[in-house]
């Protein structure tokens, strides 16, 4: 009994000491096992979860450059950036938001627009993210908000650098304004130069130097935790600054030519003829391109939009209008390049021009007609009947081969965005456009800048800088240089310039003299702009209105008014050296030689440096 | 009765030089040394994982003083006295876990504690102990190995607290009891072809649901083997602690320096996920040479079993032993990706007193039983 159960015992211990053994076995064979995934993990794929491991950690923010300032010809600052100030709101920092935000309303006016756009952010941002309460604070809110801002944990005011354009209406149109980088402006940017960037070019020249202005974005290799807070900075990479735009624009002549334009809605084009820089790019009235920046609000929008005089519309480069009668110098010269007429070669104006074989009289504006007169005398005193018949006799097609040599029809690539490019009708452009044959009488109305011909204000200005340089076309620019902020090495923007051919220099000599004739002769239809400091050389123009192209229905008072024609003058200045050629175009402003040309000389003035225009000089109502 | 002066005689003349001063504290040094380091190590890691965070430590290290100072106690119960008590603690720990699932009923939610006022007691980690405890106790009445009753008393006295425990609902703990079970019978010898039967069984239902299954089905089985974790965060959890293990390499990231954790990318990483930790800052080596130690550890045990004086000590100390190890194995399998998410924390080393004083109370147990061995 003893024996067996003695037996019985070691039997059992047997039995539990195997099990030991196979458990240790087996606890040793598992522990292999998890051994052999961890080495996989860490020795095997240990490349790829250090990055992993990296990515999690590090993120690359953006660092947005400081977009580039805008200095007129002077050095004069023309747009900047300033800070504004807007509250901003921590939530995770904030005790109670609710008792936050009541105190804070008793120091900081806060109405619904802030209260509903703050709990719209507040849902977008992570809780250690400032959502802004309050946009502009003003100076005093600001110093209002930092006396007690100890009350206020979590809340703080937040600086972002807003574009100012300190000269406000004078410098929208050739400007143009930044604003919110929109759906659309997403297209055609790359998207990684404009990290961190929220605001961009949307017109004039801010958009046309984008690329300049903008500069190149910097990163920032930060050490992120699990919820996205940035606890260090590892490596940065700084932004290059946009660069400083330089102009040729002078805010001098800028200044003159608005005041000039007064209460007309019209627009002066100034340019050097020399490089082909823009001094003055006006289009009246204006608007405060500041009102933009930060988003207008919808009334003033609309305010703008419905106003019939149209202040957003940049009338410089926009503003398709009939040339009128400023073209003949541009057709004669084309009549003696192409032989088609000579310097001594008269015709005689009876008042109206007939096509052979038809009856319609086509009219020149005296309706007792001129009398014969040679290319000269028909410049001076704007004889339509001299110019019906040398179109006439050039046709359809010398008349667009050589005015296109002008740039007429076309954009002139002026750096302001925007630009439209007039019409310098063909019978190929009216095929296509209008699935109509060309008449012998369009040619005709063609011939005094009328009928489908359109050209912008700065087309016209760009054409006479050529007609000044004797044929030496330069593209338009506002831009002279740029430099980066800072520095004081400039870098020049390339003069782009074509020659005109227009045969024997003789032909520049005689148009040239005829121009100056408009102003000296006396019978020049803008001899009261005549000035004893400096010769100048233009030619009038009236511009018959029958295509307003606006839309609104103006009232009655004012139909009339807006019915009147359009009054063009170009010129240039001094006749021996010229350093400025002027376009002036006054919407609705009657004659060109009795509204637009004292314009051009206030404008001309300011740049050459002359008297004013004294009142007793007569007025002219020659075209 | 007759056994009683051989090894008394045997004790006299043998073991009488030998005993030292810990033996005669019942206390098992060479286990005492391994856990301690394992404590100690346990702490560095934490200092790290909690953030430098030295209430953490204080917290943990007062845990550890008292657990040790439990163990000490309980090895001073002899086993034999341990086996009376272990029916009714097991009776008493079913019963609190009834009054656990009616007060949760009550409460309308998970309820896995049982406030007695001062301290907040886990029923359920009572029963990681009374399970195998009572397991033994009724095994080492027979004649091992076991007969068919015996395995069908065994089995039914562990699934009614695997049942309740899951019905909380705690996977881990109900998993770690029924491995308690499981283990009893094991190193009570159930026989290989029994065993053998119940892996076929097992191996062959097992993936036949599983494949059956939809992909939502098979996902919300997932989400099941873990209900107190977010279903979305599951898987996050596992993509982040398989990083820190896999971007610490061979030598780690060095202490203090896991990205992973000090960066919170890793979730519970001071609890359940303690040792992507130390995965990410002491690399394969780390790693290494702590399981060599849990190796260790089990392997103690396992010796304790097979040396131990009774079938009681013996079926005990190898079931608790083997619990230990699938601690382990279950934490740095699901910790590692080749396990789901099961709420089972690594021993000794993640944060937490629950776990710790039940631990350690089984070492106390382990020590008992070896130093209670041929001394009268």
């Amino acid at each position: 009994m003893l024996e067996s159960s003695l037996e019985d015992r070691r039997r059992e211990q047997r039995i539990v000491a195997s099990r030991a053994i196979v458990a240790g076995v087996l606890v040793t064979l598992a522990l292999c096992a998890t051994l052999l995934r961890l080495a996989h993990l860490q020795v095997e794929e240990h490349e790829h979860y250090a990055v992993l491991s990296q990515d999690n950690r590090v993120k690359i923010l953006p660092v947005p450059p400081t977009r580039g300032f805008i200095y007129d010809a002077k050095e004069r600052l023309l747009a900047d950036n300033h800070p504004s100030f807007s509250l901003e709101i921590t939530m995770e920092s904030v005790p109670d938001l609710q008792r936050t935000i009541e105190e804070l309303e008793r120091i900081i006016p806060i109405d619904d627009k802030d209260r509903s756009r703050f709990a719209r952010l507040k849902r977008q941002r992570m809780r250690f993210q400032g959502v802004p309460i309050r946009l502009n604070l003003t100076p005093t809110e600001v110093a209002r908000f930092a006396v007690d801002a100890h009350r206020f944990p979590g809340v703080e005011v937040h600086a972002e650098l807003i574009r100012t354009y300190p000269l406000a209406e004078l410098t929208a149109h050739p400007l143009g304004y930044v604003g919110r980088i929109n759906e659309r402006d997403l297209t055609t940017i790359d998207v990684g130069n404009y990290a961190g960037t929220n605001f961009i070019g949307k017109g004039g020249v801010e958009k046309a130097h984008e690329d300049v202005l903008h500069g190149r974005v910097g990163y920032q290799q930060v050490e992120v935790n699990a919820r996205g807070r940035i606890l260090r900075t590892l490596e940065s990479t700084p932004p290059t600054p946009g660069q400083d735009l330089l102009l040729y624009l002078d805010m001098d002549i800028q200044k003159a030519a608005t005041e000039a334009l007064g209460d007309y809605r019209g627009s002066i084009v100034a340019v050097d003829p020399r490089n082909g820089g823009v001094l003055a790019l006006v289009s009246n009235p204006s608007y405060d391109p500041n009102l933009f920046v930060q988003g207008i609000s919808q009334a003033d929008y609309d305010a703008l939009l419905h106003d019939p005089d149209k202040p957003l519309y940049n009338r410089a480069i926009r503003g398709q209008y009939p040339p009128g009668s400023t073209v003949k110098p541009f057709i004669g010269l084309g009549g003696l390049a192409t032989g088609m007429t000579t310097v001594a070669k008269t015709i005689h104006c009876p008042g109206y021009f007939t096509l052979p074989g038809q009856s319609h009289r086509f009219r020149c504006w005296r309706r007792g007609g001129h009398g014969s007169l040679n290319l000269e005398e028909a410049i001076v005193q704007s004889c339509d009947v001299y110019f019906y018949s040398l179109a006439n006799h050039m046709g359809i097609r010398r008349l667009h081969t050589f005015l296109t040599q002008f740039g007429f029809g076309e954009r002139t690539g002026i750096d302001v965005s925007g630009e439209l490019g007039g019409l310098l009708p063909s019978p190929e452009w009216k095929e296509r456009a209008r699935k109509q044959p060309w008449y012998p009488g369009e040619t005709l109305i063609v011939g005094i800048g009328q009928g489908y011909f359109l050209a912008t204000p700065v087309q016209l200005a760009v054409a006479t800088a050529a007609m000044a340089n004797r044929g030496r076309y330069i593209q338009p620019r506002l831009a002279r240089a740029k430099r980066l902020p800072g520095e004081t090495k400039e870098s020049e923007f390339p003069l782009i310039s074509r020659q005109i051919d227009a045969g024997s220099s003789r032909n520049w000599d005689e148009l040239i003299k005829d121009m100056a004739l408009v102003v000296e002769g006396p019978r020049g239809t803008a001899k009261r702009i005549r000035s004893p400091h400096y010769r100048i050389a233009g030619k009038t123009g009236t511009a018959q209105v029958f295509t307003i192209g606006q839309k609104e229905t103006y009232q009655d008072s004012k139909v009339s008014e807006r019915m009147r024609d359009h009054a063009l003058f170009i010129a240039f200045a001094p006749v021996e050296d010229p350093r400025i050629a002027v376009a002036v175009l006054v919407e609705n402003g009657g004659h060109g030689g009795s509204t637009a040309a004292p314009l051009a000389r206030q404008v001309i003035d300011a740049y050459l440096g002359g008297s004013r225009l004294s009142p007793s000089e007569e007025a002219d109502h020659g075209d | 009765m007759g056994i009683k002066p051989v090894s008394s005689r045997l004790g006299a003349n043998e073991t009488q030089p030998e005993i030292g001063l810990f033996r005669r504290l019942h206390i098992d040094l060479t286990l005492l040394v391994a856990l301690l380091a394992l404590c100690g190590f346990g702490l560095i890691v934490l200092y790290s994982a909690s953030d430098q965070d030295p209430g953490t430590i204080q917290r943990q290290l007062i845990r550890l003083g008292l657990a040790i100072g439990l163990m000490g106690a309980i090895a001073q119960i002899p086993p034999q006295t341990l086996r009376r008590w272990s029916p009714a603690l097991y009776g008493v720990g079913v019963l609190m876990l009834l009054a656990v699932l009616v007060v949760g009923e009550i409460g309308k939610g998970a309820q896995r504690w049982l406030d007695l006022g001062v301290f907040r007691f886990q029923p359920s980690e009572l029963l990681k102990l009374a399970v195998p405890m009572t397991l033994a106790w009724l095994l080492s009445s027979r004649p091992l190995p076991p007969r068919l009753l015996g395995i069908s008393l065994a089995l039914a006295l562990t699934m009614v607290p695997v049942l309740l425990i899951a019905k909380q609902p705690d996977l881990g703990t109900s998993l770690l009891v029924a491995s308690a079970g499981i283990a009893v019978l094991f190193m009570a010898g159930l026989s290989w072809r029994m065993i053998l039967g119940f892996v076929i069984v097992a191996a062959a239902i097992a993936p036949l649901v599983w494949y059956g299954m939809h992909d939502y089905q098979r996902a919300r089985v997932l989400t099941f083997l873990d209900p107190q974790s977010d279903p979305l965060g599951t898987g996050y959890h596992i993509i982040q602690s398989q990083i820190a293990i896999g971007s610490g390499g061979i030598s780690g990231k060095g202490w203090l320096n896991g990205t992973q954790s000090h960066l919170e990318f890793l979730p519970e990483r001071h609890t359940d996920f303690i040792f992507a930790v130390i995965g990410e800052e002491f690399g394969f080596t780390g790693i290494l040479a702590l399981l060599a130690l849990y190796l260790f550890i089990v392997m103690r045990g396992l010796l304790i079993a097979a040396r131990a004086q009774d079938n009681y000590g013996r079926l005990l100390a190898g079931a608790l032993s083997l619990v230990f190890f699938v601690y382990v194995f279950v934490n740095t399998g699901m910790v590692s990706g080749l396990l789901p998410v099961v709420g089972v924390p690594l021993p000794l080393i993640s944060y937490g007193g629950t776990s710790m004083v039940t631990l350690l109370t089984a070492f106390g147990i382990l020590m008992s039983i070896e130093t209670h061995r041929q001394i009268k």
